[in-house]
């Protein structure tokens, strides 16, 4: 959750995905997680095509497999959960170097680790392949809410400089011999926190005397009237489409 | 270990993805309403860059005890700082861009994540913030114990939600006892450093800006100044909540719970020939295999749901009411 | 640009200014001095009519500055605020550039040509493409103004405009500010500042102007600048910047 890092989620590259307009990027993005996930877990095939796929973009988005398995690092804490599974769930077991492990459980574990893992990386590439303001341009296309859009946008725009506020104070606090280790010494953090709270009201109330000098009068002008073409939308329908037959007949023949 | 926050892909089944994104997609729809008509637009970029802030500090842990750390949800903050329903929206959309941005959260998990880390906590912790401001004195130490209460219970709220929806919805043979217990109890104790450092900061703001707190707007100057907390209060309503909570979880972690399900037998609550099909339909196979009286979990689990629900109906029912009046009579 | 008999108090109850008047000509550079908390910022914020006076006016060439008028008012002046992070609130520097004129109805090949001259005229020109978050002071200073220059106004207002510039940042300013023939309002801590760029100065103190006249006129008089906790920096002299 580094958000400190924002700049190491986006690849800056010139592949044929990164110039897809964001709105057809997320609609893909949205449509090939959810088909994964309603992927029947015995079809262990089909999980095998849908890595093939997103391997497949990976490579076409120009983006290093490393990269990806560095961020995939953000769902390792449901894999180590996962890999319990088999020994506290109930249920038929079956014997695995001398240990007896839910046969349920090992294909709760599969469930787990193959749809986080590939939903993921399906987050990972859209995220490595578009930046955040366009991503949220492409929520507003797809008839997100305005406000919700604006919303977000200020708050792309201003988590740096907060989390990095945030991040001073805590090291000027503990070069003053702060080390928290008991929650009853989180007085002074909850303090900063509330400090910052109040100073980033501020700042907002500053940005909107900033925003109507500029002859806001409410309604946030649209600056990029780009939007995807019939040949962009038929890339991303078509990768939707494929993986939507093998995930038919995943249910099908199982 | 804060497992069930920001669930990935996978985590409970399709079905429960699909009703809890309706269900949040229906709240949020009001919400935004909601918060359309409280926020002036100079709350826009007031409301960015608060969701920044909540963002920003939800990425920093806080020790809860030795070696255990858990991190700020911040719904509860939100809400009581901002108002319910911006409240909500604010932390939907860290929630949502943590998810699409920072691949922290599954995508189709988004209708279980936003239910249960923005939705349940900033109107449930609402609710009980408004109940226990009316208990207690009004002041700035009314207003912070508020906050305290509510900040933890909407913690406990969370883990409840997702527990009930892995009782619907669960992806592994985990009973759901086992995970009810795990999920409460560890929330439990993580809550107490979300109460902490809510209450402390709520305190903090009320100290400098007390006009940027929606949940004390209706103090005057003499009653902010007074920061006493009635201490008495406080300690008989902790113990009454924390001898309620421990009743409750018990009876999941103990396998004969002899004397609930006695009283039970006596009420006619446990009928000896129940027809279990129904449970069974709706209930995932996975989460009640393994527990020794499945009526009786699940009994209390409707109970402890239902209790959750109507916190979070009181806290949507406060926010349509407050928006009526729009002034600042009293909370 | 007028402003007459301007009296503002704050919601809480403080008064910030306590009867302004100041009278600016079209192309004059006006520096504000004065103590903090003299109302200065107060009153720049009330030149675009952020802030309405409790009592008395202020106009903007024909334009006097009420409800109906704001937009044309907000054309007219441009405000560089202290911090350059508040008025840099879009993904990119090209984006904050074309928010002004879009707010004004300006659109396609048009916006295009005006983000463009007025990056040129701050030489800023490949900060386009960034994110405000990756800019150095100084770089930030020129791509807020270059968001008010792109609203084509008449009068610049700019509060504070050298505070987080380092030496070569504010030889880039004066040398920017120099080039531009507009009105130039501009308060300031930085005595030097006020001297090398504006002929005219007022100083302000709790809410009135208190002085008006010729800069180093003001700045000569120890007295003056002691009484409003003016002070010139250590090893400044005066006499030494007498031309021939």
């Amino acid at each position: 959750m580094g958000v400190g890092h924002s700049h190491a989620l986006y690849v800056h590259e010139h592949s044929p995905v990164h110039r897809l307009a964001p709105e057809a990027k997320v609609v893909a993005a949205f449509g090939l997680v959810v088909v994964i996930a309603v992927t029947p877990r015995q079809a262990v095939w089909a999980f095998a095509v849908y890595a093939a796929m997103v391997a497949g973009l990976v490579v076409l988005a120009r983006v290093s497999f490393g990269f990806v398995a560095i961020r995939l690092l953000a769902v390792a804490p449901f894999v180590v959960f996962a890999l319990f599974i088999p020994f506290i769930a109930t249920g038929e077991t079956v014997e695995v170097w001398g240990l007896a492990l839910s046969v349920d459980g090992l294909w709760a574990t599969w469930n787990i680790l193959a749809k986080a893992v590939l939903g993921a990386s399906v987050s990972i590439v859209l995220t490595a392949t578009t930046e955040i303001p366009e991503i949220i341009r492409g929520m507003g296309i797809l008839h997100v809410p305005v406000l919700f859009t604006s919303i977000a946008m200020f708050m792309v725009r201003y988590l740096e400089l907060i989390a990095e506020e945030l991040k001073r104070t805590r090291l000027a606090m503990s070069s003053r011999g702060y080390d928290p280790r008991w929650l009853t010494q989180a007085a002074p953090i909850a303090s900063a926190a509330g400090a910052l709270f109040v100073r980033s009201y501020e700042r907002g109330e500053r940005v909107h005397a900033a925003m109507l000098s500029r002859g806001f009068t409410g309604t946030m002008p649209s600056l990029d009237a780009r939007r995807a073409t019939a040949s962009e939308w038929a890339a991303a329908t078509s990768l939707l489409l494929l993986a939507g037959v093998v995930a038919t007949a995943a249910a099908v023949t199982s | 270990m804060v497992v069930a926050m920001h669930a990935p892909d996978g985590f409970l089944d399709p079905g429960t993805a699909l009703v809890t994104a309706l269900i949040s997609l229906a709240v949020l729809a009001f919400a935004l309403r909601q918060a359309r008509s409280q926020l002036a637009d100079k709350a826009i970029p007031l409301a960015g860059i608060t969701a920044a802030f909540i963002f920003a500090a939800q990425m920093f842990n806080f020790p809860v005890a030795a070696g255990t750390t858990g991190h700020l949800i911040g719904a509860a903050l939100a809400a009581i700082l901002l108002g319910p329903s911006v409240g909500v929206v604010v932390v939907t959309i860290v929630v949502v861009v943590q998810a699409l941005a920072f691949a922290d959260g599954g995508l189709t998990a988004l209708g279980y994540n936003v239910l249960n880390m923005a939705i349940i906590p900033a109107y449930g912790g609402y609710a009980i913030f408004r109940l226990f401001r009316s208990w207690l004195p009004k002041s700035t130490g009314g207003v912070v114990g508020a906050t305290a209460v509510a900040a933890w219970a909407s913690v406990v709220m969370a883990a409840i939600a997702f527990s009930i929806q892995w009782l619907f919805g669960a992806s592994a043979p985990v009973p759901f006892d086992d995970v009810f217990v795990a999920m409460v109890g560890v929330h439990a104790l993580i809550g107490v450093g979300e109460a902490v450092i809510s209450s402390l900061a709520v305190g903090a703001v009320l100290a400098s800006r007390p006009d940027l707190v929606y949940g004390a707007r209706d103090l005057d100057q003499a009653q902010l100044a007074d920061t006493k907390v009635k201490i008495r209060t406080f300690v008989i309503g902790g113990a009454l909540v924390a001898l309620v909570f421990a009743a409750v979880v018990s009876q999941f972690a103990v396998d004969n719970p002899d004397g609930l399900e006695h009283v039970a037998a006596d009420t006619g609550f446990i009928d000896s020939g129940a027809d279990h099909a129904w449970a069974d339909f709706i209930f995932a196979d996975y989460a009640t295999a393994g527990i020794s009286n499945e009526t009786l979990s699940l009994a209390v689990a409707g109970i402890v749901g239902t209790l959750v629900t109507l916190a979070v109906a009181a806290g949507i029912f406060l926010t349509m009411r407050e928006s009526r009046r729009k002034d600042t009579a009293p909370v | 640009m007028r402003v007459s008999g301007v009296e503002f108090s704050y919601p809480d109850g403080r008064a910030a200014l306590r009867g302004v008047d100041l009278v600016v000509e079209a192309g004059e550079r006006v520096a504000v001095l004065g103590p903090n908390g003299a109302g200065k910022t107060t009153l720049a914020l009330h030149l675009n009519g952020i802030y309405m006076p409790s009592s008395g006016t202020v106009s903007i060439g024909d334009a006097p500055v009420v409800e109906s008028n704001l937009t044309e008012v907000r054309r007219r002046v441009g405000l560089v605020f202290q911090d350059s992070n508040d008025q840099l609130f879009m993904p990119k520097v090209h984006d904050d550039v074309a928010f002004g004129p879009a707010n004004l109805g300006v659109t396609g090949a048009e916006l295009e040509q005006r983000v463009r001259s007025a990056l040129a005229a701050v030489s800023g020109e490949a900060l386009a493409d960034r994110p405000a978050h990756h800019l150095s002071g100084g770089e930030r200073r020129r791509a807020a103004l270059a968001t008010v220059l792109a609203m084509d106004p008449d009068v610049l207002v700019f509060d504070e405009p050298s505070s987080d510039l380092d030496g070569a940042g504010r030889r880039e300013l004066v040398a920017a500010l120099l080039s531009l023939d507009l009105t130039q309002v501009v308060i300031t801590h930085d005595l030097p500042l006020a001297l090398e760029l504006c002929p005219r100065a007022v100083i302000m103190r709790e809410g009135r102007i208190v002085a008006d006249g010729d800069t180093r006129g003001l700045l000569a008089d120890a007295d003056l600048l002691a009484e409003n906790r003016l002070e010139l920096p250590y090893g400044f002299e005066l006499g030494a910047l007498e031309k021939d």
